[in-house]
């Protein structure tokens, strides 16, 4: 398993927009992509419990990634959470 | 004639016939079925259609309300999409033997509630979509085609909630006002609201008894006025005809310079005295701030705001602004402005008295405080400082004195500090007088003329009977003011006018012709200001 932790920047947090975004891009990859804030966890690939986290700006969030090419998902992921939150 | 008030949307004045909007229900009712498959069918048959709506829906929105509000619907979308969702549905189809309506309504519900209690405003915000998407759902399975057919003249819609479908579904052209009693300033419908530029107000105890009666809605006051006896219906025609001159002025002027016919340019900022102000700040395009009265903290308070409450206040408002220039001015309690922890002395003329910059000074742990805030929040933006009833160069050098030591104990902290402009009010005759040897002292000047004024003239203006001695464009006033703009250009300064003498258009030119910088005026005031501005030579 490969992870990483993430403090969000942008100012409503993980919103509808980009969670759709998030869900659209994991769907590309077959690992199981996990996202947990304060011991809650979502599966990345659904919207509902993405946003049932209620992640804000200036929460930290782990990222891990499980399965597959684990390595590589996980940078591309990564770059993600970057460019949208 | 019943008034009702309601929380503010968005401004603007709406007349016409009410509207009362109901949803067709969608009534549901639980049924027990053989053929679990079957209702599966169903439900995904139903929800692809759904799909197919809303994509629709969201072409529509493109084109008439843009991108950003179009997003809606596609989320709604991915909602419609969701595994938890979907698997919710069709396990109670199939475990309960039920029917594809009931399980979808319930799954709504749980998913719906699961939102509103949620802490976050902006999440919980987003049961209102869950709800929207089980209705479409919902309304396709029970063959009840969607129905957003408003008439054929203008109206203002009442109704308990609008989801965002409704709203965009609706004809702009025959819409004048939004009054509900649910939904927040973060609905979808609040921001469709202000992308089409009409009134609306949330909280409002509607009745259905409106349907069909004579209704105003005044979105700058935050009331909703039901059949409105006529002196109050004219009163209102007046108000709507100004509001709609004021638009029309926004559409031409918005996004223009503030340049004369010859070429001289000033930079029209606002003046706003609560961060709730910010809105109509950039409605209407102001350049900056150019006085943030910063009391506002003082009085809503029980007690003396601590730094970090001023620092989150400030650097919301430098981060909200931007890049552009905020200059806030620090404490300008006592006079009128009073607040009781204080505990300040009754005065004979308080006018005359102990306020502002002499509070400061002789308190210096509040004036620390303020300015420790204020050095803080000028990392996230472009802030000024500005100190108010200044009267002499030795009360300057003591404020830098203490400025000085703030910054370098904030330094010495490991704070970091932006570029700070520190400026002051000419406010005191005084100061304008000495205003040649102020300038030496401080990158700008704020010419506040409502005190200069009152205090040039010996004339207190909360007393009617003096009226007829008061002249607001007093020659006086006038050459105080023209000294103190070729004062500061002396020294290489700027010299703005933050009082209500800036907004008087009759003396923009003459503004002008001294050579003035800045005016900041009430945000309404920009956009006539700037009129004036650009038909002078």
């Amino acid at each position: 398993m490969k992870s990483f932790e993430y403090t969000i920047t942008d100012e409503v947090g993980i919103h509808a927009r980009p969670a759709g975004l998030l869900v659209k891009e994991v769907k590309k990859y077959d690992s199981v992509i996990n996202v947990t804030k304060d011991g809650k966890s979502a599966e990345a690939k659904k919207l509902m419990a993405l946003m049932g986290l209620g992640v804000k700006q200036g929460d930290t969030v782990t990222v891990s990634v499980e399965g597959g090419d684990e390595e590589a998902v996980a940078a591309k992921i990564e770059e993600f959470f970057k460019n949208n939150l | 004639m019943d008034k009702k008030a309601g929380k503010k949307i968005f401004n603007g004045i709406a007349i016409g016939k009410i509207k009362f909007y109901s949803k067709k229900e969608n009534p549901v009712s639980r049924v027990k079925v053989e053929d679990t498959d079957a209702e599966i069918a169903r439900y995904e048959a139903a929800k692809d259609e759904a799909v197919k709506q809303l994509e629709q829906l969201y072409e529509k929105a493109l084109v008439e309300v843009g991108e950003a509000n179009a997003e809606i619907f596609n989320v709604h979308i991915m909602m419609l999409d969701d595994d938890d969702f979907n698997e919710s549905v069709l396990n109670i189809i199939s475990v309960q033997k039920v029917n594809a309506e009931y399980a979808l309504a319930a799954t709504g519900d749980n998913f719906a509630e699961m939102f509103a209690n949620m802490e976050d405003e902006y999440f919980k915000a987003r049961s209102a979509d869950i709800r929207d998407i089980t209705e479409r759902v919902l309304s396709i399975l029970c063959g009840n085609s969607e129905s957003t057919d408003i008439g054929e003249e203008p109206v203002i819609i009442a109704a308990e909630d609008l989801a965002p479908s409704e709203t965009v579904q609706m004809d702009k052209d025959k819409l004048l006002a939004f009054v509900t009693r649910l939904g927040s300033s973060n609905s979808h419908t609040a921001i469709l609201a202000r992308t089409m530029g009409i009134p609306a107000l949330a909280g409002v105890e509607i009745d259905p008894s409106w349907d069909g009666k004579i209704g105003i809605v005044d979105g700058y006051e935050g009331i909703c006025i039901v059949e409105p006896t006529m002196p109050v219906l004219e009163e209102y025609f007046k108000k709507k005809s100004a509001d709609d001159e004021q638009k029309k002025l926004l559409q031409t002027l918005k996004g223009k310079e503030n340049i004369t016919k010859s070429g001289q340019k000033i930079n029209l900022y606002a003046n706003i005295g609560n961060p709730n102000d910010l809105m109509t700040v950039m409605e209407n395009d102001a350049g900056g701030i150019g006085l943030f009265r910063s009391e506002f903290l003082y009085l809503e308070s029980e007690t003396y705001p601590t730094e970090e409450e001023q620092f989150q206040a400030y650097k919301k408002v430098v981060e909200t602004m931007g890049g552009k220039k905020v200059i806030i001015r620090t404490l300008d309690i006592g006079a009128d402005k009073q607040a009781n922890y204080f505990g300040l002395d009754k005065e004979e003329n308080p006018a005359l008295g102990y306020r502002a910059i002499r509070i400061c000074l002789t308190r210096p742990e509040v004036f620390r405080t303020q300015l420790r805030a204020l050095f803080r929040a000028s990392a996230y933006g472009n802030l000024a400082i500005m100190y108010p009833m200044i009267i002499s160069v030795d009360e300057v050098r003591s404020i830098k004195e203490i400025s000085k030591e703030v910054r370098s104990e904030l330094a010495a902290e490991g704070v970091q500090i932006g570029d700070v402009e520190e400026g002051i009010m000419i406010e005191t005759p005084a100061a304008a007088v000495m205003s040649d040897e102020l300038a030496k002292l401080v990158d700008f000047f704020s010419i506040g003329t409502n005190d200069l004024t009152q205090y040039t003239l010996a004339i207190d203006r909360q007393n009617a009977k003096l009226d007829d001695f008061y002249d607001a464009h007093h020659p006086a006033v006038l050459r105080l003011i023209e000294t103190v703009i070729k004062n500061a250009h002396k020294a290489g300064i700027w010299a703005g006018i933050c009082g209500e003498l800036g907004a008087d258009t009759t003396l923009t030119k003459t503004f002008l012709k001294m050579g003035i910088d800045e005016l900041s005026v009430s945000p309404g005031c920009i956009l006539p200001v700037r009129k004036a501005v650009r038909e002078a030579e």
